[in-house]
């Protein structure tokens, strides 16, 4: 047996679909965020506050990653934005051929932006573009303070850390400039907002932040 | 649990590589993964050899080649492998580094038996 030299890169099926799905969004003009965090973090709730505000425009579409139920794209299809589900049935993270095919069922053409919530887990979606602009880590401060250390990946990856339900700073051991030094030491030009969905605190600068993200077609 | 999405791509790749190289079965693979990948090699091992079954790498063994995070450094052009996840120069203290390696996820190398019979066989 003789060894026979290959070099082929394993995620490079999902690599070409996420290419071809970032094709796509740059003909019709539609910027895309991926939103990874662990589950509970608040990402549903941080895209109805988003939608909320943002009702006339950007124009938003949602993407629902879930391992089961459909109970995310109830609560986003309430405020009236067009939302697709998909349900891995099991599997941890979402990859480019699902929303290659959720793709067809939003009107994209009408979108200025299309928000892509992944299932919650802080690795395994890490490892597959989708296609998008840029990554969003949710962090919420109950999840401790060590997050950015044992989670590297995401950071890295991130454009923005969202850290979030800080109303919940008072019962938590946790000192969120510290999560903020740790974060930046895997990523030193990572953008940083610090929210809490349930007061409203913060909200504005997430919302300046994707101001300057989404700039809305002519 | 994703190694078992990436032990199945893994898989076609394989196939793929054996069809090309004309290769009936498949005895040995590399794989090199890189610490910033996010794959636990037990995990992947443990996924290859149950998605493995029935496949041309069936009972393969395979051997997964982990890479440490090696950065440059834009200010003083070290180069210095990163024992930790703190994006900094470990000569200079830049944050101002570059990844050379550690993003690594590939199938490297293939050894199997030839349709023609050369190599050991079971059968």
């Amino acid at each position: 047996m003789t060894e026979i030299k290959i070099v082929a890169d394993i995620l490079k099926a999902n690599d070409a679909i996420a290419e071809a799905n970032a094709r796509r969004f740059a003909q019709e003009n539609v910027r895309v965020l991926n939103f990874i965090s662990s589950p509970g973090a608040g990402k549903t709730t941080l895209l109805e506050r988003t939608l909320e505000h943002f009702a006339d425009a950007p124009r938003i579409g949602v993407i629902e990653g879930d391992v089961a139920t459909s109970r995310d794209a109830e609560r986003i299809q309430a405020l009236g934005a067009p939302v697709v589900q998909i349900n891995t049935r099991g599997g941890c993270h979402l990859d480019a051929n699902m929303v290659a095919r959720a793709l067809d069922e939003l009107p994209l053409a009408e979108l200025d932006a299309v928000f892509i919530e992944n299932v919650g887990n802080l690795v395994c979606p890490v490892g597959y573009k989708l296609g998008e602009d840029a990554v969003v880590a949710v962090l919420s401060i109950a999840e401790g303070e060590d997050k950015p250390v044992k989670y590297p990946a995401l950071f890295r990856r991130a454009a923005v850390m969202v850290l979030n339900k800080l109303d919940l700073l008072p019962h938590c051991d946790v000192d969120p400039n510290a999560i903020v030094r740790d974060a930046r030491a895997i990523n030193p030009t990572l953008d940083v907002v610090r929210t809490s969905c349930r007061t409203g605190e913060g909200l504005d600068d997430w919302y300046a932040w994707l101001e300057r993200r989404l700039a809305p077609k002519e | 649990m994703h190694e078992l999405s990436i032990a199945r791509q893994l898989l076609d790749i394989v196939a793929e590589a054996a069809t090309q190289h004309e290769l009936k079965r498949v005895r040995r693979l590399r794989v090199v993964v890189g610490a910033l990948g996010n794959v636990v090699p037990e995990a992947l091992e443990f996924a290859f050899d149950v998605a493995g079954e029935g496949t041309v790498a069936a009972g393969a063994e395979l051997e997964i080649v982990e890479v440490p995070v090696t950065v440059r450094c834009n200010a003083c052009g070290a180069e210095s492998r990163l024992e930790d996840f703190a994006f900094l120069c470990p000569a200079c203290g830049s944050l101002d580094v570059t990844v050379l390696k550690g993003n690594e996820l590939y199938l490297d190398s293939i050894e199997g038996e030839e349709n023609n019979g050369t190599g050991p066989t079971d059968d």
